[in-house]
């Protein structure tokens, strides 16, 4: 079978359904940092901000020039929030009056300062990087309105604290995202694939001759396979049907010019004087009464099949099928000196199925005990019921089984390695088995105590 | 150690190289293998005996390091370290504002260690600065200045007692004069920081002719000596052993609060061997260090249960707030603030 190296259905979907779950948990990784990573500036930012405010809030002007008091406040807010390092300067058109005096003025690019909206950007000093927030004022200093500057610098290594906690964070949500998703594809790779295996199992638990077409209910997608399953389903019957067709039509071709010429060669025989001529035309009669024999087999079992695929459903009384069946071997039985013993209930007993089947299994479960008894000996015939089911119980003093198995019996055109000269068709207990399957029954064949055979025929009462 | 005392005096004068910076004191610890695989050196504000069963202790789990501490004061310090880049190993500083200026300009070296990791929050500045004791700032009066009342348990309490018995203390006070004295600056800002009423207080000590220190021995020794008879921001650590014995003098921690100061040490950037430095951190802050800090330096070692059982004790913090009273404008605007409620004519 090619196919091996395919990826499974199943495989493919979980395979993919992992992917697209690892781009997701990324993206949300990534997601996560990145809002958390700018909330985390625009705090620390407005704290800075908020410093260099309250700084410029303290600016006074005066007739001795620009003084500040720097307020305890804006820095011990700025060290509870972070332990980041703190850089001020505080500059008149400049001149540094207070604070660090080499930290950076904003560069041109970043735009003008307001009074009360600071500015923020990013600048080297002393070795790293700082944040740095401007606050310009204008102070009425010596009557002149003096502008003045106020930056507030901080080291970032708090952000970046946070920055790496949230990114632990995120990758631990990212993960537990990843691990939910792949435990839910599993989860949907179970339940989208489940209608196909349900219907694999449908059409393999369908024993070997059923040919009806698959009705399973299957999503919109497994239709069209369906449908072609359907038509392949119902192409093969067809097929076969033509073929059992074409055998009962040539069995039935057969039978009619056999009658002819069993007739003729009877009316021979009797007019025969010469013993050879009489010996012969007696070996013809044989052959032919047995060519008769297997063409009204074949259209048996060409009946069993066409109805076996739709049994008709009808109350049959099995007792009664059977004493017809025992006065109409009776005459060939007696020419062989076999007896048959019937062994009733006393009673009717009704089993549901296709009157016409049971007949022919019956019947060739009958031909074959008279066929191979031996003469002088009886066959038993015996109606029973157990478990809700009707055995009809065939038993010679024939050959037995000689340790063949029954399923090797039951095969098409398969004989027993002990018929020998007993001609036959190897169609018989086909049937049987065939109708006793239809009827939802059951067929078996076991040797019988004190030599023959023992046939049992299950089928379900009414 | 008796070697080490004696060689005190001998060391301090040959180890002496030249420095812009005035130092009080020079001393070289020999190593105690005897031969010196390398120094370890100390630049402090504390002086040399109060530390020095600390450094032997830590030269005998430390075989073949010497030590040369140098003491100066803390203004000296930090500009030995600040301006003059002087090459020592760790700076011990009572100077919480000019140690935080010292971390805060970027001067130190991070350090991380277990002993580090597990001071408490307050005891430390990222992995710059770290304290190694807690020294509570106390106040000290002497009996007969009372009059058979209960000693004041806060600043109020303080207040109406000067202000009922001028005749008492006119004169006979003491406290430190924050322009001349960093520790007195440091102690008078978080005052006023913390309380209103220190300004109320202030004007009445002002009423009363204070006299000003520039540090503490000489005030202990007027106190002793009776010309005092309240001194106020004294270091309880530094007045409790000279003081002690002595029935006449009540040593107080005021309820209201307590300014608790942390002495803290740092490894600055300019160090030769700065793994030196961290291993004698390690040792001060380590069990071994804490102990002798205690028992021989008479220091009390940072302790968050102690502090915890005495809820009036309050740690200056150690944070960004310290530079706020460094800055000159600032200084300047709180020293006239502060001359005209206690200088008065």
């Amino acid at each position: 079978m090619k196919g091996g190296g395919a990826l499974s259905l199943r495989a493919r979907l979980v395979l993919q359904l992992l992917v697209l779950a690892a781009v997701l948990a990324v993206l949300l990784f990534v997601a996560v940092r990145t809002v958390a990573g700018d909330a985390a500036e625009e705090t620390l930012d407005g704290v800075l901000g908020a410093a260099t405010l309250a700084i410029a809030d303290e600016l006074r002007g005066g007739e001795e020039g620009v003084s500040v008091d720097l307020p305890h406040e804006a820095f011990s807010i700025l060290g509870s929030i972070s332990e980041d390092r703190i850089f001020y300067r505080v500059a008149v058109e400049g001149a540094t009056i207070t604070g660090y005096a080499d930290l950076p003025m904003p560069g041109a690019a970043q735009g003008p300062a307001g009074p009360s909206a600071p500015l923020f950007y990013t600048a080297p000093y002393r070795n790293t990087e700082v944040r740095v927030a401007m606050v310009r004022r204008v102070v009425l200093a010596g009557r002149l309105a003096t502008p003045v500057t106020v930056l507030v610098a901080q080291t970032r290594s708090g952000q970046a604290a946070i920055a790496a906690r949230v990114a632990n964070r995120a990758a631990g949500i990212g993960l537990g995202v990843f691990a939910l998703a792949a435990a839910l594809s599993i989860l949907t790779a179970g339940s989208v694939l489940r209608p196909i295996n349900r219907l694999a199992e449908a059409v393999g638990r369908r024993g070997p001759n059923d040919l009806r077409s698959v009705d399973h209910p299957t999503p919109a997608e497994l239709r069209p396979l369906v449908e072609s399953l359907n038509g392949l389903i119902a192409r093969l019957r067809a097929a076969l049907m033509r073929t059992e067709t074409f055998i009962a039509e040539a069995a039935h071709h057969i039978r009619t010019p056999l009658a002819t010429v069993r007739a003729r060669a009877e009316t021979a025989l009797r007019k025969a004087e010469s013993e050879d001529a009489r010996e012969t035309l007696r070996a013809v009669i044989r052959a032919v009464e047995e060519s008769a024999r297997s063409a009204s087999q074949l259209l048996d079992h060409a009946t069993v099949v066409y109805r076996s695929d739709r049994p008709a459903r009808e109350t049959v009384d099995l007792a009664r099928l059977i004493e017809g069946l025992v006065q109409s071997f009776g005459p060939v039985a007696g020419l062989k000196d076999v007896g048959i013993g019937f062994e009733g209930t006393g009673a009717a007993l009704a089993v549901m199925g296709d009157r016409l089947l049971i007949e022919a299994a019956l019947r060739n479960l009958l031909d074959n005990a008279v066929k191979y008894s031996p003469a002088d000996t009886d066959i038993v015939l015996r109606l029973s019921q157990a478990d809700g089911s009707a055995c009809v119980e065939v038993a010679d003093r024939g050959r037995g089984l000689s340790g063949g198995a029954q399923a090797a019996l039951t095969r098409r055109f398969a004989r027993g390695a002990n018929v020998g000269d007993v001609v036959g068709s190897g169609l018989g207990l086909t049937i049987v088995d065939e109708v006793a399957a239809a009827h939802g029954g059951r067929f078996e064949l076991t040797e019988r105590e004190g030599g023959g055979t023992c046939a049992r025929f299950w089928v379900p009462l009414a | 150690m008796r070697a080490v005392l004696g060689a005190i005096g001998l060391m301090a004068a040959l180890a002496a190289p030249v420095l812009a910076f005035e130092t009080e004191e020079d001393t070289r610890f020999a190593a105690a293998g005897g031969v010196a695989q390398a120094e370890l050196a100390v630049l402090s504000t504390t002086d040399t005996e109060v530390l020095a069963p600390v450094i032997a202790a830590f030269q005998a789990r430390n075989p073949g390091i010497a030590v040369r501490y140098t003491v100066a004061n803390s203004q000296q310090v930090y500009a030995a370290i600040a301006k003059d880049g002087a090459a020592y190993d760790m700076v011990i500083s009572s100077a919480m504002d000019l140690q935080m200026k010292l971390a805060n300009d970027g001067l130190a070296l991070p350090l991380r260690s277990v002993e580090t990791a597990a001071l408490p929050e307050w005891a430390r500045w990222q992995d710059l600065l770290f304290a190694f004791a807690q020294e509570p700032v106390v106040m000290i009066v002497a009996r007969a200045a009372l009059g058979g009342e209960p000693a004041p348990r806060t600043r109020r309490e303080l207040t109406q007692l000067l202000r009922d018995n001028p005749e008492r203390f006119m004169g006979r006070i003491g406290t430190y004069d924050p322009e001349a004295s960093g520790a007195g600056y440091l102690f008078v800002t978080q005052d006023a920081r913390l309380s209103d009423t220190f300004w109320r207080l202030a004007e009445v000590m002002g009423g009363l002719a204070p006299m000003l220190y520039d540090s503490s021995a000489p005030m202990i020794a007027d106190l002793k000596s009776g010309q005092l008879v309240l001194a106020y921001n004294v270091l309880g650590s530094y007045a409790a052993p000279r003081i002690a014995g002595s029935d006449a003098l009540v040593m107080v921690e005021l309820e209201d609060h307590t300014l608790t100061l942390l002495r803290t040490a740092l490894v600055p950037g300019t160090a030769r061997a700065p793994e030196l430095g961290a291993l004698f951190l390690d040792f001060l802050l380590g069990t071994e260090g804490r102990a002798l800090i205690a028992s021989a330096a008479g220091l009390p070692p940072i302790d968050a249960a102690a502090l915890a059982a005495k809820p009036h004790l309050r740690p200056i913090r150690l944070d960004a707030g310290l530079l706020v009273y460094l800055d000159a404008l600032k200084r300047r605007a709180f020293l006239e603030e502060w001359q005209a409620a206690l200088i008065q004519p």
